[in-house]
């Protein structure tokens, strides 16, 4: 069915921030991933749609001290090639769809469409990043878990944008890892992203597609900081060690059955990500001699 | 709106909420591209969006004004098939035939971006289109026999 639409195609921030406040019932759409699907199938006929791809603003990242920003309509294809120090947002990004999706699909177009398998959102738990919204009387950050309420559901006003996403760039090993039927196409069944903090000796661990929104695991992150010697990157962390780890990974999922896979599944899928993830991570460490 | 299509600008009154894909085949008739799953799964609507590859099902058509889009159409010169085009039928890459548009654009940009792709890599630069008759082996030698001739070519 078709119905009455206004199509606005904004060319800057500014009038895309005066469009949004006027017509606060039209939706924005970034590379169409997910959005389109909605329109294609009928499910979603907004009174008005604003196309945010030709706003320069929105496509930049850049370094902000010992931050970087990233601007809500920079796709996966340009993370992969541009952002290569950011290595669980790299292989995030990479395990995104397929080509044809990567270069069309956002960060910003994630956090808007806030569906717990959203493939960046976990690293984007990891980093602590922030939430960057505008509107036309000013900006606010929020922290990825207020931004993100459930499913599908954020604390974005109708009168605002997604300006993009901010963290504190982490010093120390990462990965990304999911589980799905085949390397490309897949909404995960269970994702992670391990990083570790070696100035703030934290090892934070998110997980995606196992609960409402993106979940971290803080009992798991408490007992493997008290357990890894922070001034010694080469010191062995016993077997035993890394299953506690695994398994305090797994109690944090809440996940549901669905038709991708089911909960005890999803629940198992989290605790071997996070064994390997760690795995990973202490080779790294170990070899890059973080001091 | 108005789009430049395989070179040639065109102007066309739709439905706002329409994708570029239905642009293309019910506004311009260009038939090529395919429309089979509307989301993204299958590529069988592959296209480029100022030279980068799209799913046209996921662009609205509004996002293709002012912009130049290139379709499977574009890829034969006139009458005479492009390398690509006679691998497919060589190495009997075609079957039903419902992908093959997808997978020839989606080729023919891989080769314009590597001239000598791993097996890997082909693998990967496909992933995005789906074929259901061939079980993809001989879509592989395709690559591979279309690389070989446009290196010769060179």
């Amino acid at each position: 069915m078709r119905s009455e639409m206004d199509v606005y195609v904004p060319r800057t921030l500014d009038e895309a921030l005066q469009q949004k406040s006027a017509h606060p019932d039209a939706i924005s759409l970034a590379g169409g991933t997910d959005v389109m699907v909605e329109i294609n199938f009928g499910r979603l006929r907004p009174a008005g749609i604003i196309d945010l791809t030709r706003i320069p603003e929105l496509r930049e990242w850049r370094r902000e001290d010992s931050h970087l920003f990233l601007g809500a309509g920079v796709t996966y294809s340009r993370i992969v090639r541009e952002l290569a120090d950011f290595v669980p947002l790299v292989q995030a990004s990479r395990s995104v769809g397929s080509p044809q999706i990567r270069n069309r699909g956002t960060v910003g177009g994630n956090l808007g469409t806030a569906s717990p398998a959203g493939d960046a959102l976990p690293v984007l738990a990891a980093y602590d990043a922030e939430v960057v919204l505008q509107n036309r009387r000013g900006t606010r950050s929020l922290p990825w878990h207020t931004f993100l309420q459930g499913p599908k559901k954020t604390a974005m006003a109708p009168d605002e944008l997604i300006r993009g996403t901010r963290w504190q760039v982490v010093n120390g090993p990462g990965s990304f890892s999911k589980i799905g039927t085949r390397n490309a196409m897949v909404i995960a069944v269970a994702g992670l992203c391990l990083q570790v903090d070696q100035d703030a000796r934290q090892v934070r661990v998110a997980l995606g597609s196992v609960g409402p929104t993106i979940l971290r695991a803080p009992e798991a992150e408490r007992f493997i900081a008290e357990r890894l010697t922070w001034d010694d990157p080469g010191a062995p962390v016993t077997d035993e060690v890394v299953a506690e780890f695994a398994e305090l990974v797994g109690r944090a999922a809440k996940p549901i059955d669905d038709v991708r896979g089911t909960a005890r599944y999803r629940v198992h899928g989290c605790t071997v990500l996070a064994g390997r993830a760690l795995r990973w991570a202490l080779e790294e460490r170990k070899a890059f001699k973080w001091l | 709106m108005r789009t430049n299509v395989n070179g040639e600008w065109r102007e066309a009154d739709i439905w706002p909420g329409a994708s570029l894909l239905t642009l293309l085949r019910d506004a311009f008739g260009l038939t090529g591209s395919k429309n089979a799953c509307e989301q993204g799964e299958c590529g069988s609507c592959s296209v480029w969006l100022d030279g980068e590859l799209v799913c046209a099902c996921l662009v609205l058509a509004a996002q293709a004004h002012d912009r130049q889009v290139r379709t499977v159409e574009s890829v034969a010169d006139g009458q005479r098939m492009s390398a690509v085009q006679d691998a497919f039928v060589e190495a009997g890459a075609v079957q039903c035939g419902f992908c093959t548009p997808g997978f020839v654009v989606a080729v023919t940009h891989l080769l314009a971006q590597d001239p000598n792709p791993n097996e890997v890599q082909v693998r990967e630069a496909l992933s995005g289109n789906i074929c259901r008759c061939t079980g993809y082996a001989k879509i592989l030698d395709a690559v591979t026999l279309a690389a070989s001739r446009l290196r010769e070519d060179r």
